[in-house]
């Protein structure tokens, strides 16, 4: 043992077996080994290989998707940590709360989760006006564009379902209003346009207790059911869904040339 | 199988064919592959159109949508009555000629109005919008006037609102004979 010279720790753990079976590619000291960092890692093989230099201009890009992702992690980690408290029930939920703020450490936990959420919709919007002036929306990048729309449509009603969440009168009656859009929705909302026609004689096929609003409320009106399938769909549906968006989303941008520089 | 197939010496198309001579024909297999797919998109459908239908749930906590209102007695003209606006969402008024059941939902965005005695008008506190007695819109947002809900006598004489049946103004329904009761 002592008598071949000595290694140091790092380069004793750099050449032992934990590590390369985690990395394994050599030392990242030529273009080679430095692409297959990227090529052979399930996170970093979604972004590009390489970037060109323009696509970290900051005054072209704004890094406004970069700042969006980041605070989608922020959204999600103070989420989750909230999810340990804050019980989605008519009889717990303002009063939860309140208490998220007054008698749980850290109380501005969900301070930082709604202003998150706050500036995560505006730099979805920024992201969307960089990527329009800058004409980024053009072949090859129209199907990012659209997937890019679906991801902002998702953001606005993860707004929306957690708006629902405090269970206060703004919450209440901002998703009273809200919802009421859903009865409006083509032949599957009890005012849209078409409801009219699906009866059988007298009878109304698409009516308010069996139409999408319905569905989307567990009910006629804002209730228990209501909080807790906006509290389901807030905290895994949409953000599932999202995940699975931002993971074509990025793999596109690479896919389709990398990020759009000045012509 | 294939084993035995290949064991015969001549390595032709033969083999290929005898193997569809032992009872899997390409039509037979193509028919099989066809009752295989209208099966599996039978069950996928009855799979999708059921958990659709998970959402709708059978049971609801929610007030019932017919309920008896107490006898015409019980309401004194040119009032409104609130006694059913927080467990049923209808404001009971009695005009000279008529009893009536509005729906307490503003026909602007969907908030409850209030009735305002003083000032003898029902007002949104959401936006603003007023209303007459009658349910009538006369300021604020609200594009149309307040609906009413169905009303009739039951057999002992109560008065029996039903919230299924809404009757609006503006398509000339307040005439309609289930929309108030005579008093």
């Amino acid at each position: 043992m002592a008598d071949a010279p000595k290694k140091s720790l790092f380069t004793q753990i750099r050449e032992g077996q934990v590590w390369n079976s985690i990395f394994r590619h050599g030392p990242p000291d030529n273009t080679r080994n430095r692409s297959l960092a990227v090529l052979t890692n399930v996170f970093l093989h979604l972004h590009p290989v390489k970037v060109r230099k323009s696509g970290l201009r900051l005054k072209y890009t704004w890094c406004a998707g970069g700042t969006t992702f980041f605070l989608f992690l922020v959204e999600t980690v103070t989420g989750l940590l909230l999810m340990f408290y804050y019980r989605p029930t008519s009889e717990y939920a303002f009063s939860d709360i309140l208490d998220l703020r007054s008698q749980v450490p850290l109380g501005i936990m969900r301070e930082i989760h709604r202003w998150g959420a706050h500036a995560m919709v505006i730099a979805v919007w920024l992201h969307m006006l960089r990527v329009f002036m800058t004409g980024s929306y053009k072949p090859p990048r129209e199907f990012n564009w659209n997937i890019g729309v679906l991801l902002l449509v998702l953001t606005l009603l993860l707004s929306f379902t957690g708006y629902l969440l405090p269970w206060d009168q703004l919450a209440m009656w901002a998703v009273t209003v809200g919802s009421n859009m859903a009865r409006a929705t083509p032949f599957l909302g009890n005012e849209g346009p078409g409801a009219a026609l699906l009866r059988v004689g007298d009878i109304s096929l698409v009516h308010a207790g069996d139409d999408a609003r319905f569905a989307l409320l567990a009910g006629r009106f804002v209730g228990a059911g209501a909080l807790l399938r906006f509290y389901v769909l807030h905290c895994v549906g949409i953000p599932l869904v999202a995940a699975v968006l931002m993971a074509i989303h990025f793999w596109r941008v690479r896919k389709d040339g990398g990020i759009s520089g000045p012509l | 199988m294939p084993e035995d197939s290949k064991a015969s010496p001549a390595p032709s198309p033969a083999p290929a064919a005898a193997a569809a001579g032992e009872g899997v024909t390409r039509r037979g297999f193509v028919s099989w592959i066809g009752v295989a797919w209208i099966s599996f998109s039978g069950a996928m459908g009855v799979a999708s159109v059921s958990t659709l239908r998970f959402f709708f749930p059978n049971v609801l906590f929610e007030p019932p949508q017919t309920f008896k209102a107490g006898f015409p007695e019980e309401y004194i003209a040119g009032q409104v009555d609130n006694r059913f606006k927080e467990s049923f969402g209808v404001f009971m008024v009695r005009n000279e000629s008529s009893i009536y059941a509005i729906k307490a939902v503003c026909t602007h965005l969907g908030c409850t109005p209030n009735w305002l005695e003083a000032e003898y008008k029902f007002k949104c506190p959401c936006h603003g919008s007023g209303f007459y007695i009658s349910g009538i819109n006369f300021e604020g947002p609200a594009p149309r006037p307040l609906e009413r809900y169905r009303i009739v006598l039951a057999d002992d004489g109560q008065i029996l609102v039903d919230k299924t049946k809404i009757y609006r103004q503006e398509k000339g329904e307040w005439v309609d004979p289930e929309s108030f009761i005579a008093a």
